[in-house]
């Protein structure tokens, strides 16, 4: 939690030229048996190209012979869009498994200009898997999908 | 349909699992076939029955399973057990990359005459089936080599079959997906650990590395209990041997081609027959 929040802030102060945030809200859910989802966030160029992980988030304090990476792969799509070629942790993009609620992430800088889909995916221990896809026109574009079940409001403001 | 029982007579026949007259299915079950790190396992079920992938008949064999590790060298299985209905083992996803497991097998059968008498080659069963055959001596040898100078008619006959599934930890590679070139391969359009349901996958057939062109390729989707149809797709491989699938659904597929040709390696056969299977896990997108 706090290595991510003190990337994020980072990245923000950067004052980029494509600055903009990415926010992700975790839903509260009233379920027995809960914990919080991994998530994985990218931007893809809607014409294709190579996927660019903004953020993702999983257990990163258990270790082990079951390590928190161990469930990394039930990102699904993520995974098959390039989460299996990253190594975790990831400086910048990575963190710990967020709490119900808004979380911002900064887009990166170098962005280049251009039209990008943006994806947001959840997974939960004991729970389900949702992904949103949005499509955003960087940098002025602004974008927002909302998530049935294991995602909230997914939003990408330009600044 | 018969030729088709034949052939999977075949396949079953390599397991030495009894010969029973349907057309059971040899099948390769892994628990999952994509892992996040190198500290992850594999188990896998093995087992000869006619759905999939219900275990309901008899256990395959693990002596001859193997292992490709991502390197192209070879690896073990571990844990290996037999039960009434399947085998199960372990593999030790312990490298990044493709790992292949399965079987690889050249076998020969047929028949010879003998001084007036019915031999058999490559069948290992005891004596002749029948009332007749009761209390007479096995005329069987175990290999072509072991037929004796004096034999006539002799009929022979090389069964290859591959079985094999594959599994990536991390980032897919290649190197296990390489044809060998002898009999009847398949290689990888698309990764068989990339599949998504949404998404066509290709697949090339090559019999002795040349392009197997109208080769017919069934797949089959587990969980036939809970459906009414059985879900079986008929496809054929296009003139440069690819084969493109459409996925009905995500899931566990089981992917079968048989073919025959008369060019056998082994001296003395006429006839060729070659299976290829592999069970193939199709994520949702």
């Amino acid at each position: 939690m706090r290595p991510t929040s003190v990337l994020l802030l980072g990245g923000a102060l950067a004052a980029p030229a494509t600055a903009g945030t990415v926010t992700v809200t975790v839903p509260r859910l009233s379920v027995a048996e809960y914990h919080r989802p991994y998530v994985a966030v990218w931007l893809e160029p809607a014409g294709g190209g190579t996927p660019r992980t903004l953020a993702v988030w999983y257990d990163i304090r258990k270790a082990g012979n079951e390590p928190g990476t161990k469930w990394l792969s039930e990102l699904r799509a993520w995974w098959r869009k390039g989460g299996r070629g990253m190594a975790m942790p990831a400086d910048g993009i990575s963190g710990a498994t967020q709490a119900p609620g808004p979380h911002n992430i900064a887009l990166p800088a170098d962005l280049k200009p251009g039209a990008y889909v943006l994806n947001v995916e959840a997974a939960r221990e004991t729970g389900g898997r949702e992904l949103v896809s949005v499509p955003v026109n960087l940098p002025a574009g602004n974008a927002r999908a909302t998530g049935k079940a294991e995602l909230g409001a997914v939003t990408l403001s330009a600044r | 349909m018969r030729a088709l029982v034949s052939r999977l007579l075949v396949a079953t026949a390599l397991l030495s699992a009894p010969a029973a007259l349907s057309a059971h299915r040899q099948w390769l079950l892994p628990s999952t076939t994509i892992v996040s790190g190198t500290d992850n396992w594999v188990t896998v079920d093995a087992a000869v029955s006619n759905d999939l992938f219900y275990p309901d008949h008899f256990p395959m064999q693990t002596e001859s399973i193997q292992v490709w590790q991502p390197d192209g060298s070879t690896g073990a299985i571990q844990n290996a057990a037999k039960g009434r209905y399947r085998s199960t083992f372990d593999v030790q996803l312990d490298k990044p990359g493709t790992w292949k497991i399965g079987t690889a097998s050249t076998n020969v059968s047929g028949s010879f005459k003998l001084n007036g008498e019915d031999w058999t080659v490559g069948r290992r069963r005891g004596p002749p089936r029948g009332p007749e055959g009761a209390g007479r001596p096995a005329h069987s040898v175990a290999t072509a080599a072991d037929i004796p100078a004096g034999a006539t008619d002799v009929k022979l006959t090389e069964m290859s079959s591959r079985n094999e599934i594959f599994v990536t930890a991390g980032e897919p590679t290649a190197t296990v997906l390489k044809p060998t070139g002898k009999g009847l391969d398949m290689e990888p359009v698309t990764h068989p650990d990339s599949l998504v349901s949404n998404e066509p996958a290709r697949f090339r057939f090559l019999i002795d590395g040349k392009p197997a062109a109208g080769l017919k390729v069934t797949l089959i989707p587990g969980g036939k209990r809970y459906r009414d149809s059985e879900g079986v797709m008929e496809l054929a491989t296009g003139a440069d041997g690819v084969l493109e699938v459409k996925w009905p659904a995500p899931g566990m597929y089981w992917l079968n081609a048989t073919t025959t040709d008369n060019h056998p390696a082994t001296p003395r056969a006429t006839e060729r027959r070659m299976s290829y299977t592999s069970t193939l896990e199709v994520m949702a997108p």
